[in-house]
């Protein structure tokens, strides 16, 4: 028998690839249930328009049709819902209903759905049905939407969802008093996850106990069973909502979406299991969108390069409706939370209003708001360290917090613990010699090619506590549980309610459940993803696998292993204390000699209860909570650096090189830390340089599919370096911190320093991600108007 | 994203398709690779009551010495070409441009005359096939005849192939294997349809007349007249940016997009032609 070694701090491969990589996932689309009628939605082709009519008799009479319900018919059978935080004082949203009533407010909200016994009837259905639009005009730009051009809801008023100011210091003065102040707009574009599995729903309802089951790709089973019975009026009790294997999720699957919900309506009006799977291209035009903040943003310095002030006003502009059950203000609020929070900055103001237009609902998207607030206030600082003549490196270590200076109250009024900003920018720059690539960077300027070097230091908050949804109102816990089973084999089963959508959370409790015990990684099976089979917690969001995930696991592994230890104890007539757990035997805690196998003891607790001393009662099964209970965020921290080339001739920008450093605490498993970071590098490089939804003034969509949305590709990522700085969270057992948005957070930001340090050397400058060849061709245009010579001949 | 239905036809012959596809006319569609006509279909903007099917057809198939010509058979798939000794021999320039054609699956399926027959104004192959002055064969169940590339692309993505026709090779004029060529292109990502291209042909005796095309930019690939004079003589320093500006804005209503492509074509133009020197 081989001796047992730590799992945790091994790369140990995920369980679940194995069998994904073999053909074998189980996602939503792959469970099949007789009968299933399956659904497809006619969604509004205008951005905002009146439906006056809908005739449907040619689509009900087609063959193989078995229901067409208009948004009425669907609103018959929920409640409505808004996506209200409480948390914000003043927060305005509307209502909403599954399917569009009397108006659509978006091009693509569902406007009527249809059952058919094959998708393709479904589709072939929709071409039948005729509606009598009259549309309005549309909202298509946040400046538009913020001048109430038109109101979307009257019974707001406006269109203005939230406004609020956050402040600190004396704002005035330290503008007064600077020696430069730098300002800028920042545009980012909107985004979305684009994940390999499109949102896919089965639901099945059984009207003989009003029961209801639903197979859903989705972040969060528990949230969804506490939303679907609320809204539908069923026991809580008698929903069950199964998240199976789940391709990608990156927050898009966190939500209530309108199609999702008529869906489980569609099983109960037709008694029969209904399914719908969204394609490419609707998701396109209705899955939650991201980002979309014009930010305009001043900051004030002394000469020697000290923050003196900071002040950002962000115009957020979502869709026609706030997200639900979370709402979404997140994103704004973490830009008023995290712009500047790798600094001691004494003066913060920052404004957030956050706007409705005729767009989708955005939503929450891997590092919600840090990529604004890091590109923000990263770019900031390097436009004071060119005004000022500083060495922009210089001037962070001058004005980043302080390593090991305790519980930090941000300018933001956010309590920061344990960071480590100042190990984190040391470590990315071991090994990386900025004095030669300066030399290389001018000598690729004679050959007319510009480089550029950026760095981006980030503060995230991540395994977000007990107050922020504890606040909100909405049916979302920041607890996670893990039962474990001590199982007559002697292996151990996990049923956690953190969930995994492939970044490997359920190895990660594996580890921690394998060390807390005393047994093989491989004895131990984890089983994540239902409401019924796992205890209530909440699933995956905000980075809180490793931490909040994982510390439930632990607790509930140390508890299974005393009692192991204690039925042990009994039957050996040992003390427990004197014992370990060893691989599947236990041995004695001073000599290692091997007193009993762990099956044995397993049989005892099992089948032989009577072996026991009289009154034993063994307990075989063990379940523990874990809530960050005072704390609104686990707070972490990073930097990233990128360097860049331009071709000047085409506005082409190339990644050369791309570097983080992260402090993620105490490191679970090494691959899957490093691979989370890097995908999620790979979506803040995106978000740098390709992806945007475009929408028109009139807020119709010019973007519809992979040819127009370009994600990033293989050959266009260059190899990511990962470092880490292992700063352990005093807060919990294993110490590990959130690092599944680390990447996205500051990777937009590194490259937009890279390419304005590359464009200095031309006296040029872009603040619009991403940037496009078209943008850098522009801000290149207007530096050099004069210049009637091809833009390739910089010299 | 699930087509409308339609019946399959998977003929043996090139007779038996061009029989079928006179007797549907207007509602057939011929498959080829399906690289674009299955994902058009999938989302409904393609929506033929019948497809004909011609992956059987070897005749279809294969890559032909003949004399004064190579000749492409309507059916060989873009990876066929870039393993060629023969285009590698006699045609480098159609292999370099191939070589930009999206991604192994998509070139392991994907054919010349299915590119060529798509007329897609950013695909690099109708816009190499009009630079190297190529002649498309067409057949329909009378005749065949052939018809200069030039004459070609009359639209976007619009062909001068007549709906009974099937596009069964290409026929290109062999050049002197000693000849400069330039093929450079502009795309996002690797693999993707370019932004804009220029190809550059110097004349030999097959071919008597220098060839530029633009393509990427407007309906179809063009030959430009104001890249084919700067050939020869002070080569491109005296590029007639003007007469290049004219070309664009006859394809851009709006001003602002030929102003982004400008710059652009205008530093292609420039490498390209700093690529004919020795
Ligand atoms: C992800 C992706 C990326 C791509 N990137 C590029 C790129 O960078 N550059 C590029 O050039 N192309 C690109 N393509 C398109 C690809 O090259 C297509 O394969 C090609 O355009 C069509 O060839 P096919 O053989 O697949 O034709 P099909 O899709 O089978 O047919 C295309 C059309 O041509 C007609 N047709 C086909 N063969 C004949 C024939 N012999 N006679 C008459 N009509 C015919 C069909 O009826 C249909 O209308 C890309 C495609 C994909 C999916």
């Amino acid at each position: 028998m081989t001796e047992v070694v730590p799992a945790i701090g091994r790369s140990i491969p995920r369980p679940r690839a194995k069998r994904l990589i073999s053909g074998r996932g189980r996602y939503t689309g792959d469970i099949t249930a007789r009968r299933t009628v399956h659904v497809a939605f006619l969604r509004s082709p205008y951005p905002h328009a009146i439906i006056n009519s809908i005739s449907a008799d040619a689509a009900r009479s087609l063959n193989g049709v078995v229901l067409v319900a208009t948004g009425a018919d669907i609103a018959q059978h929920c409640k409505p819902f808004a996506g209200i935080h409480r948390l914000f004082k003043g927060m305005k949203a509307p209502d909403q209903l599954p399917v569009a009533v009397g108006r659509a407010c978006w091009q693509g909200e569902p406007v009527v759905a249809i059952a058919a016994e094959t998708r393709a009837i479904a589709e072939d259905a929709l071409d039948l049905i005729e509606i009598d639009w009259e549309p309005l005009e549309g909202l298509g730009t946040p400046e538009k939407a913020v001048a109430g051009v038109v109101v979307l809801h009257d019974k707001l008023g406006d269109n203005i969802g939230y406004d609020g100011v956050t402040a600190s210091g004396d704002i005035d003065a330290a503008f007064a008093g600077a020696a430069v102040v730098v300002q800028d707009t920042f545009r980012f574009g909107r985004h979305t996850g684009v994940s390999l599995e499109p949102r896919s729903i089965l639901a099945a309802y059984d009207p003989s106990d009003e029961s209801l089951v639903v197979h859903e790709s989705h972040q969060c089973p528990a949230q969804q069973q506490a939303v679907f019975a609320d809204l539908m009026g069923l026991q809580e009790h008698r929903v069950r909502v199964v998240c199976p294997d789940v391709g990608g999720a990156f927050g898009l699957k966190q939500q209530l979406y309108g199609d999702e919900l008529a869906t489980c309506i569609i099983a109960k009006m037709t008694r029969r299991p209904a399914s719908f799977i969204a394609d490419r291209v609707e998701s396109f035009a209705s899955d939650n969108h991201a980002r979309e903040h014009v930010v305009e943003a001043r900051m004030a310095f002394d000469p020697d390069g000290r923050i003196r002030g900071l002040m950002i006003d962000d115009l957020f502009a979502v869709g026609a409706y706030s997200q639900y059950p979370r709402s979404s203000i997140g994103e704004a609020s973490h830009v008023a939370a995290l712009t500047g929070a790798p600094y001691d900055i004494a003066a913060y103001q920052a404004r957030v209003r956050m706007v409705y237009q005729n767009k989708p609902p955005v939503g929450h998207y891997r590092a919600v708001g840090h990529p604004i607030a890091c590109a923000v206030g990263e770019s900031l600082l390097d436009q004071g360290a060119r005004a000022l003549g500083l060495d922009a490196i210089a001037m962070r270590r001058l004005n980043q917090v302080r390593d090991g200076s305790g519980p930090h109250t941000s300018h933001s009024g956010f309590v920061l613990n344990g960071l480590s900003v100042e190990a984190t920018l040391d470590r990315v720059l071991e090994g990386f010699d900025v004095a030669a690539f300066r030399k290389e960077q001018a000598e690729a300027r004679e050959r007319g090619i510009l480089l550029g070097l950026g760095i981006a230091n980030f503060v995230e908050l991540a395994g977000t506590g007990a107050p922020y949804y504890g606040e909100s109102g909405a049916p979302v816990t920041a607890q996670e549980s893990c039962l474990v089973r001590f199982e007559p084999s002697g292996q151990i089963r996990c049923h956690a309610s953190a969930t995994d959508q492939g970044q490997g959370t359920d190895t990660a409790i594996g580890q921690a459940v394998a060390d807390a015990i005393g047994v093989f990684f491989d004895d131990v099976e984890v089983i994540s993803g239902d409401s019924m089979a796992c205890p209530s917690g909440g699933g995956a969001w905000a980075s809180r696998g490793a931490s909040a995930g994982v510390e439930a696991a632990v607790r509930a592994g140390r508890a299974m292993r005393d009692e192991i230890l204690r039925l042990a104890g009994l039957i050996l007539q040992r003390k427990p204390e004197q014992m370990t757990v060893a691989g599947r035997v236990i041995r004695d805690a001073s000599t290692g000699a091997e007193l009993v196998p762990l099956k044995d003891v397993a049989t005892i607790g099992h089948y032989r209860q009577h072996l026991l001393p009289p009154g034993t009662q063994p307990e075989m099964s063990m379940l523990r909570s874990f809530v960050p209970q005072n704390q609104s965020f686990l707070t972490t921290n990073g930097v990233q650096l990128s360097v860049v080339s331009i071709d000047p001739g085409l506005g082409d920008v190339r990644l050369l090189r791309h570097r983080v450093a992260h402090d993620s605490g105490t490191v679970i498993n090494p691959m899957l830390l490093n691979e989370q970071i890097r995908g999620g590098v790979v979506q803040g490089l995106g978000a740098a340089l390709f992806e945007e939804i475009r929408y028109g003034e009139d807020a119709v969509l010019g973007t519809g599919t992979l040819m127009d949305y370009l994600v990033p590709l293989a050959t266009e990522i260059p190899d990511i370096e990962v470092v880490h700085v292992a700063n352990a969270d005093p807060g919990t057992t294993i110490g590990a911190k959130g690092a599944g948005e680390a990447g996205t957070a500051g990777a937009a930001a590194a490259v937009l320093n890279a390419v304005n340090d590359a464009l200095a050397l031309i006296g040029a400058s872009v603040n619009t991600l991403p940037i496009t060849p078209e943008r850098v061709l522009a801000a290149i245009d207007q530096v050099t108007r004069e210049d009637q010579q091809a833009p390739g001949n910089y010299k | 994203m699930k087509p409308t239905s339609f019946s399959y036809h998977r003929p043996g012959t090139l007779p038996e398709a061009l029989a079928l596809l006179s007797e549907y006319q207007g509602a057939a569609r011929i498959l080829a690779g399906g690289q674009s006509l299955m994902p058009l279909m999938a989302m409904r903007m393609a929506r033929p009551e019948r497809v004909i099917d011609i992956n059987r057809i070897d005749d279809l198939k294969g890559i032909r010495d003949a004399g004064d010509t190579l000749t492409i058979g309507a059916l060989t798939r873009y990876n066929d070409i870039l393993r060629s000794p023969l285009i590698a021999a006699q045609m480098p320039l159609l292999a370099e441009a191939i070589g930009h054609v999206a991604h192994h699956a998509i070139r392991n399926r994907g054919t010349i005359g299915g590119s060529l027959a798509l007329a897609d104004p950013s695909a690099e192959t109708p816009a190499t096939c009009l630079a190297l002055g190529a002649r498309i064969v067409a057949q329909s169940t009378s005749r065949e005849r052939e018809i200069a590339t030039d004459d070609f692309f009359d639209g976007l993505m619009s062909t001068a192939l007549e709906e009974h026709e099937i596009l069964v090779a290409v026929r290109i004029p062999k050049r002197p294997t000693a000849l400069p060529h330039a093929f450079i292109e502009f795309a996002r990502r690797k693999g993707d349809f370019a932004q804009a291209g220029i190809i550059l042909a110097p004349a030999h005796d097959g071919m008597p007349e220098n060839r530029a095309v633009i393509f990427g930019i407007g309906p179809t690939p063009w030959r430009s007249a104001a890249l084919e004079a700067a050939f020869g003589g002070e080569g491109f320093a005296a590029a007639p940016k003007a007469a290049l500006k004219d070309e664009l804005n006859v394809y851009f209503a709006d001003d602002e997009a030929a102003a982004f492509k400008l710059p652009i074509v205008m530093t292609l133009a420039q490498r390209a032609f700093a690529r004919l020197k020795p």
